[in-house]
């Protein structure tokens, strides 16, 4: 009984194609730009997680103030007010499970005929543990290499690229920073982009007390630029601001009502919003997206309506030998669900289609879930149910001697 | 005691017009035997096809008592009355009424549908039944590809294929030329002899004078019912 049914929903279909194309269309374009829209989000989204997991979780980071040299004031991070003592002040914190002082700067790298310009970052080896971070190959540097400033270099995927090419491994390589030489112990494992769109394989870490002493030597002796701080866990992270913001207050002397010399970020929380940012957008092109899908299932009971007005002869010979009201129904409610499943199927196809030409042409990072077909598909299916109940139900209430009569 | 197939009693029907309630049958009275062959005729606006319609099971009549097979029409729902007329009853149409996109044989096949007969045996009993109004080897052909004579027949066909006990025929013959006409009266003729109560709505006499018994409407009244003499010689 169902697939005789099925199979004269499929005559009917064909025997106005173009109509049925043009009705199918709508639900195509509509699935499609679900799914397109959806794969795009997720992927966005993906790409954000990812910076966000290789970033390390529960940080602060405390950057020293601008400082003003004739009235000219420079960025934050310039002035030299942050020192080790304060790092190991705010790791001496309870709510506080590690700190990393870090102090940076850019230099041209030279390895025998190249050469590249790139970050470098000095700091102590509990940087790599708060980051999540570990070497691809090689050895992290030590606590003894920080006590005796020891030129040894980590090198960042990007950097060995572009220094190094792929033929050489640049361990126990000799490179040169600013003039120095420093002996590659360690390339580290690739972290990607961070979640505002820096390469952070393009850097080079050295110990910090090396950084001081032979790169950035115009410093202050012991001056940070930063100080990297990982709270104990997430309940702690605004306890904690507060109490590394009193801490270094109390620490420099800065009395009530004025500003502060450094600052506090909370970079756990910036890359909350970032994501959050994304999953909003996301959501927003769904819902445009799922518009079409609903103008599609307006035009399928349009369809059906005028399919239902021009057949209405047929239902009446239908009635008169014997079909049931029911039966009507699901005849007419099964072509709209046939029109909707099948435009369904093309529409998950050329989303599909459509999101890998977007990652080919335009690079941006796309995600399809099975999830997201599912949603399509189970929504299509719902709007052919939905938008083909009224016309059907038209059809099954008409009365078999109107109908018979109908020209 | 041949049994009634149908049993009328004081049957009204009126209509609900914008002028005012019409009716258009007027206590109607009649039973029809099993096995009858019965013309029903009458000018039109006579109520002949409301009463045919309410025969069908199409309608229901307003007032009054309606036995089709013993069973009384007025308890039954809409699902109970599309039993009765895919399974006790079979239509022929004046106009055919035939799916044009679809075979001959699945026009056949269509009340079978709704009485969810398997495929195969729907084709087989469908095929039989072509065959036997002689369209054997049109089992494919669209309607449009065949006479008015012919369409008429594969609408019998359609009307026999779940072996009811009665044919309701609305001027069958009326799309059709005499000589076709003839051929598909001697069809019914024959269903009759085979035991098929026929029951048809005509208002010409020489399609009536097929019958064994005429029933003449006038007004929403019954105003003659014989049996014709040919028949009664028979008898």
């Amino acid at each position: 009984m169902f697939f005789s049914m099925l199979s004269e929903a499929w005559h009917a279909m064909s025997a106005n194609r173009l109509r049925t194309f043009l009705t199918m269309l709508g639900m195509v374009i509509g699935v499609g730009a679900v799914v397109l829209m959806m794969a795009i989000g997720e992927g966005a989204q993906q790409a954000i997680k990812r910076s966000i997991d290789s970033m390390g979780s529960n940080l602060f980071v405390v950057l020293s103030g601008s400082s003003s040299t004739s009235g000219s004031r420079s960025g934050s991070g310039n002035s030299s007010a942050l020192n080790i003592n304060d790092a190991n002040a705010i790791g001496d914190l309870d709510d506080i499970g590690a700190i990393a002082p870090i102090s940076t700067g850019n230099a041209q790298i030279i390895y025998s005929g190249s050469n590249w310009n790139t970050s470098i970052v000095g700091t102590t080896p509990s940087y790599f543990s708060i980051r999540g971070w570990n070497v691809d190959s090689g050895n992290l540097f030590t606590d003894a290499d920080i006590r005796s400033a020891s030129r040894v270099a980590l090198v960042g995927k990007t950097v060995v690229e572009n220094v190094f090419g792929d033929d050489i491994d640049p361990i126990g390589k000799t490179i040169r920073i600013k003039k120095s030489p420093f002996l590659i112990v360690g390339v580290l494992e690739s972290k990607g982009q961070s979640f505002d769109g820096r390469d952070q394989d393009d850097t080079i870490i050295v110990p910090i007390t090396t950084a001081q002493r032979k790169l950035f030597g115009n410093q202050i002796p012991g001056s940070v630029r930063m100080i990297m701080a990982q709270a104990k866990s997430e309940k702690y992270m605004g306890v904690a601001e507060d109490a590394i913001n009193d801490l270094i207050r109390q620490r420099h002397n800065i009395r009530e009502n004025t500003e502060s010399d450094f600052s506090v970020r909370n970079l756990t929380a910036m890359a909350k919003t970032a994501s959050d940012t994304a999953k909003t957008m996301s959501m927003l092109l769904g819902a445009i997206a799922s518009i079409s899908l609903l103008v599609g299932g307006i035009g399928i009971m349009n369809i059906m309506l005028v399919s239902v007005t021009e057949r209405t002869r047929e239902i009446g010979i239908r009635m008169a030998i014997g079909a049931r009201e029911k039966d009507i129904l699901l005849q007419f409610l099964l072509e709209a669900c046939v029109i909707s499943i099948v435009g369904c199927v093309i529409g998950v196809g050329l989303g599909l289609g459509g999101a890998i030409l977007v990652k080919k042409m335009v690079g941006a990072e796309i995600l399809i879930s099975m999830q997201s077909i599912v949603l399509a598909f189970s929504v299509a299916a719902s709007v052919g149910v939905f938008f083909g109940y009224y016309p059907a139900s038209k059809a099954a209430k008409l009365h078999p001697i109107e109908a018979l009569r109908y020209q | 005691m041949t049994r009634h197939v149908i049993e009328i009693a004081g049957l009204y029907k009126d209509y609900d017009t914008p002028a005012g309630v019409f009716p258009v049958l007027k206590d109607v009275n009649l039973t029809i035997d099993e096995g009858d062959y019965v013309a029903i005729m009458g000018p039109s606006g006579s109520g002949k096809s409301t009463f045919m319609n309410i025969l069908g099971c199409l309608d229901r009549p307003t007032k009054g008592e309606y036995k089709l097979d013993n069973q009384s029409v007025k308890s039954l729902n809409g699902n109970e009355l599309a039993k009765l007329r895919n399974k006790t009853i079979g239509f022929v149409f004046q106009g055919f009424n035939l799916l044009s996109r679809s075979s001959l044989l699945d026009n056949v096949s269509l009340p079978l549908v709704y009485a969810s007969d398997s495929k195969s045996t729907r084709d087989d009993k469908s095929k039989k039944l072509l065959e036997k109004v002689g369209l054997g080897q049109y089992l494919n052909s669209k309607p449009n590809q065949i006479s008015g004579g012919q369409q008429q027949r594969v609408a019998i066909a359609r009307a026999l294929v779940n072996q009811p006990r009665i044919i309701l025929a609305d001027e069958p013959t009326g799309n059709l030329d005499s000589k076709t006409s003839e051929e598909i009266m001697d069809l019914f003729n024959k269903l009759n002899k085979e035991g098929i109560t026929i029951i048809i709505v005509t208002h010409e006499n020489d399609i009536a004078d097929h019958a064994s018994r005429q029933v003449r409407f006038l007004d929403g009244k019954i105003v003659e019912d014989r049996r014709n003499k040919k028949e009664k010689a028979e008898a």
